[in-house]
């Protein structure tokens, strides 16, 4: 698991990619924060976990674009038989590419802490529904990240992998979006399923218990589904 | 050393491999002999452990593929059709990941390397990304791929695949003296390659073996008949009709014209008369001399063709068969 996960650290950081969608990702970040600071709406004190729960939004366009090689390259290339032929277990392979992928995720995101570090120094700041709304962020990126990793097992095509990704978390996104228009259960089901509306909690300062055990069990899931799809594909291909 | 038994792979109604059975002894080099589409990758692809089989089992040095799949992958190294490699590293990165990945131990990881790269003649490129070398190095740097972690058995999935004629001789070398530490089972759908390097071959065809002996054997006991080729000047009729006559002679294949009235008749005779006597006299006897008399083996190449073809319904040239490999797709 471990030289999977060396090895795709160092194909992440070698290629451009990762530095482009570090740049893309901190330029739209800083500029919808820069309009935040500009047009201030409502509250007098900024609410740093309002802001992340908007840019969770632009997380589901790129966390599928970091994803989408994965597993879809390796089988393209061929280079899933070394693996596979390899004294390495499906289960450290799906592991070690998750953990890299969420490693990248990780210094996305903390390039993206020096705002709340330059508004604590000069301005007023909740430093707890920070951190809170930060380590929901990162749950719902660890999530996504995840699916991400799951599409991209389904495919050897790169771009209907992150198709499928982008698809998919906009999706849950857009149902979160409408779940305003919807009535009784319906409206139950669309809070239930989607991660944004967990990640409200969080902005508030509250880390609860139940969304914890929703984001992780979310993350086993789309880990374990992944197993699954590259198992039953060398039983069944042909 | 390695044993299969009874494998067989079927995607739903097709059947793949069907009941495939043979060993390899110890330093032994087999040649896994078959037309496109006949099951080799497939078969390989049972024995290194990428595909599990329908049935059947696979046993290298003792252990079950089955049931000791890590055991069995440590003693193999596996080079696939298209060699597994990243083109965003350089040779020694990719060496260093497979070494990694094959948990060498970390102490003789770099002489291994370098011992690696010196046996397939890598060492100067190994500063170049993979992706930047010519088919023929990256041939090489699949094959350093299959000896790092030193197995024991080597699986060589159509190793010469591609590239230019130099390029071919030199790694039909290079297995061959692998062939003297490692043992060796190597595919092919050429036949020159197969009785050049291997000591016994198996052939496939629609996923069942058809043959499996020395190369050798293979020729001699496929030659029931003795054949000539005889070149003659004189009319075409008169002339076969002359050889049929001769004692011994089997069948004559009638004459092709070569110039003038020079004809090039095919001659099978039985096995312990030599023909060659009785028929100059014969022609003598008309007038007609003969320009050319030399006698025909059948080639491996004959036999492949026989044995591959036999019970089809279409004549299949093997050199154009459109039914492609089952492949990883």
């Amino acid at each position: 698991m471990f030289s999977i996960y060396k090895k795709e650290i160092r194909s992440y950081f070698n290629s451009p990619l990762a530095y482009v969608l570090f740049g893309m990702y901190i330029f739209i970040f800083s500029f919808f924060f820069l309009g935040l600071l500009l047009n201030p709406r409502g509250s007098s004190q900024f609410v740093m976990g309002g802001y992340l729960y908007q840019v969770g939004i632009l997380l589901t366009f790129i966390l599928p674009i970091i994803t989408m090689k994965a597993f879809a390259e390796e089988r393209k290339n061929g280079t899933e038989v070394l693996l596979m032929t390899s004294p390495v277990s499906v289960a450290g392979m799906v592991l070690g590419k998750y953990l890299a992928a969420l490693t990248v995720f990780f210094v996305m995101t903390l390039l993206t802490l020096i705002y709340p570090i330059i508004t604590i120094n000069t301005g007023n700041l909740n430093v707890m529904p920070t951190v809170s709304s930060y380590i929901g962020h990162f749950l719902m990126g660890a999530v996504f990240v995840a699916y991400g990793i799951f599409t991209s097992s389904l495919t050897h095509n790169q771009i209907i992998a992150a198709l499928l990704g982008v698809a998919g978390l906009f999706g849950i996104w857009f149902v979160d979006f409408l779940s305003g228009m919807f009535r009784g259960s319906l409206r139950s089901f669309a809070n239930w399923i989607s991660f944004f509306y967990r990640f409200r909690d969080f902005v508030q300062g509250i880390l609860n218990s139940k969304d914890l055990v929703f984001f992780l069990s979310l993350i086993g899931l789309f880990l374990l589904l992944s197993m699954i799809v590259i198992e039953k594909r060398r039983w069944s291909q042909g | 050393m390695i044993e299969i038994q009874n494998l067989t792979k079927h995607y739903g109604p097709i059947k793949a491999v069907e009941n495939i059975s043979f060993s390899v002894e110890k330093g032994e080099i087999l040649g896994f002999l078959g037309p496109n589409g006949a099951g080799k990758t497939t078969t390989m692809n049972m024995i290194t452990g990428y595909l599990p089989s329908t049935k059947g089992t696979v046993k290298v040095c003792g252990y079950d593929i089955g049931q000791d799949p890590k055991e069995v992958k440590k003693r193999i190294g596996y080079l696939p059709e298209i060699p597994p490699i990243y083109t965003d590293m350089t040779v020694n990165e990719y060496l260093s990941f497979v070494s990694d990945l094959k948990k060498v131990d970390k102490s003789i990881r770099k002489s291994q390397i370098s011992d690696v790269m010196e046996i397939v003649k890598i060492t100067h490129v190994q500063k170049r990304l993979v992706g930047n070398l010519s088919k023929g190095y990256r041939q090489r740097v699949g094959l350093a791929q299959a000896l790092i972690g030193g197995p024991e058995v080597l699986v060589l999935d159509e190793p010469t695949v591609g590239l230019d004629p130099n390029q071919i001789i030199e790694i039909r070398k290079l297995i061959k003296s692998l062939g003297k530490e490692h043992t060796i089972i190597f595919s092919s759908h050429i036949l020159q390659e197969v009785s050049a390097v291997c000591e016994r071959v198996v052939i496939i065809n629609k996923g069942e073996i058809v043959a499996i002996d020395t190369p050798d054997n293979l020729s001699n006991n496929m030659n029931k008949a003795t054949r000539f080729s005889i070149k003659i000047a004189g009319p075409n009729n008169e002339v076969s009709d002359a050889l049929k006559g001769v004692e011994g002679v089997l069948s004559v294949e009638p004459g092709t014209n070569n110039y003038e009235d020079v004809f090039e008749y095919m001659v099978d005779s039985q096995k312990d008369i030599d023909v060659r006597r009785p028929a100059f006299f014969a022609m003598a006897k008309l007038g007609y001399p003969i320009l050319e008399l030399k006698s025909v083996g059948m080639s491996l190449e004959d036999i492949f063709r026989k044995l591959t073809t036999k019970e089809q319904e279409a004549e299949i040239d093997i050199n154009s068969v459109p039914v492609e490999e089952q492949e990883v797709e």
